[in-house]
């Protein structure tokens, strides 16, 4: 044990001070990790450009998911316009997470599945049903705001649909541009208006200008007369029938009266009820 | 500023969201400098300590007001940030003990440096050897040498971390700081620790 306590000094020796030393080998965390932390529990949002057909989108993110989805000049309007929206602290990102990249990207070209967290504290119940709903609509195919009142329960609400839609923070994440008024038209679009709306449609496969058209002449549901079931006139199953082989009806009612039973898949249930 | 820990238990308990932010700024240079100096490991420090904060928020959103209220924000914080340690120190075999932690850990003298005689005195060579003979210590000693020294917890917050007597502790300080001393005075640590 006496080696432990010899007092040799030696240049550099510490034996004074050692512990004033030690003090001095506190070390400053790097000035990022604040704001890593901040933003892992939601208490700061990151935002960066993203590359889409109607120009660059603003996303925001933060540890629980994607914030907002938006078009703007440039980032330091979208991150101005956020910061006053979230009241939180909004910090410039060169691009998003690999991960997060990958699943919007995947989301954007179609896939529901790809998993995307969404941060949507202060939405209220009904505005998540109907996102949630909005969600189920493939891409390549629109259903009218009655079908969602109908299918989340809520047949009468209609106009609160169109209304959660227009507040749907993640546009094209929730792809409620999927989604047309209950007359066959396009309808408004919160990502910088309707023409958006039709641009994008138009990038997903869909004729814009020919569905108006067949919702103005009462063509609003679409039956095969070999398999005698109706669809809402973009549903993939309809979309697969020869056009020999279709017929229009104007409702459901009309459908069912010449015998056609309702697709199951696309559910043109909803627009009696709303109609 | 630092703000008085009571008075920021008493905010973080009224406004959780609203006062984090000001835990995060006060705490999180000590939080790096306790987890730099139990791991000595830069990488695993930045890691430790994103994960220790992030994990008192979420502790705290599931506490009651009063529980927060009592809360001794800085030795809770210690305690947090020795547990990650340990959980890496279980999933690594050799602790690191060469000079490049510092080096990576972008370490610059304190800005007070020209007023510490200490500071003056000591070469920054010595300093990164007096680093990675604490990186070295046997963790009995290490934790609360850090915990007493780098980030200056009194013994009475040191036993409420580590749950050991004061007196324990005392001691286990003291032998960390000789076995320091002899280190640097060149005498192997094995030699001495055996």
């Amino acid at each position: 044990m006496t080696r432990t306590t010899r007092t040799t000094r030696t240049p550099g020796d510490l034996s004074g001070d050692l512990s004033g030393v030690l003090a001095s080998l506190a070390v400053p965390a790097p000035a990022h990790l604040a704001d890593d932390v901040l933003v892992e529990v939601g208490l700061a949002d990151r935002m960066a450009p993203y590359p889409s057909p109607i120009g660059t989108l603003w996303i925001a993110w933060n540890g629980r998911g994607v914030v907002e989805v938006n078009l703007a000049q440039g980032g330091a309007e979208a991150m101005a316009r956020h910061e006053a929206r979230s009241g939180r602290r909004t910090i410039p990102a060169e691009a998003l997470p690999a991960r997060l990249a990958d699943a919007v990207a995947r989301r954007l070209a179609g896939e529901r599945r790809a998993r995307i967290p969404l941060d949507l504290r202060g939405r209220t119940e009904f505005e998540i049903a109907v996102w949630t709903k909005a969600l189920e609509i493939p891409l390549g195919e629109v259903r009218p705001y009655g079908w969602i009142a109908a299918e989340i329960g809520r047949p009468k609400a209609v106009r609160a649909v169109g209304t959660a839609l227009g507040h749907n923070p993640v546009p094209l994440i929730v792809p409620c541009h999927r989604v047309v008024r209950t007359d066959g038209t396009i309808g408004q679009y919160s990502l910088g208006g309707p023409g958006n709306k039709r641009t994008i449609l138009a990038a997903e496969g869909l004729d814009p200008d020919a569905l108006e058209d067949d919702a103005r002449r009462g063509r609003r549901l679409s039956g095969s007369t070999t398999t005698r079931i109706v669809c809402w006139p973009t549903c993939r199953h309809t979309r697969r029938t020869q056009e020999r082989y279709r017929v229009a009806f104007r409702s459901l009612r009309e459908a069912a009266a010449a015998g056609y039973r309702a697709c199951r898949v696309c559910r043109p249930t909803a627009i009696e009820a709303a109609a | 500023m630092v703000m008085d820990d009571t008075e920021l238990a008493h905010r973080l308990a009224r406004d959780l969201d609203g006062a984090f932010e000001t835990l995060v700024r006060t705490h999180v240079d000590r939080c790096h400098s306790i987890a730099l100096r139990v791991t000595g490991n830069p990488h695993d420090a930045e890691d430790i300590t994103q994960d220790a904060l992030v994990r008192a928020y979420r502790a705290l959103a599931t506490y009651e007001p009063e529980r927060i209220r009592e809360l001794r924000i800085r030795g809770w914080l210690a305690t947090i940030v020795l547990n990650l340690c340990r959980n890496r120190a279980r999933t690594r075999t050799v602790p690191s003990t060469s000079l490049s932690p510092l080096v990576e850990g972008g370490w610059e003298p304190r800005a007070d440096a020209a007023s510490d005689p200490v500071g003056q005195a000591l070469r920054s060579a010595d300093r990164e050897r007096l680093a990675a003979h604490l990186a070295a210590l046997p963790e009995r000693y290490r934790v609360p040498v850090v915990l007493r020294h780098v980030d200056d917890l009194s013994y009475a917050e040191l036993a409420a971390v580590l749950g050991r007597p004061e007196g324990t502790l005392k001691a286990q300080v003291h032998r960390g700081l000789a076995l320091l001393r002899a280190a640097m005075a060149g005498t192997e640590l094995e030699e001495l620790s055996a």
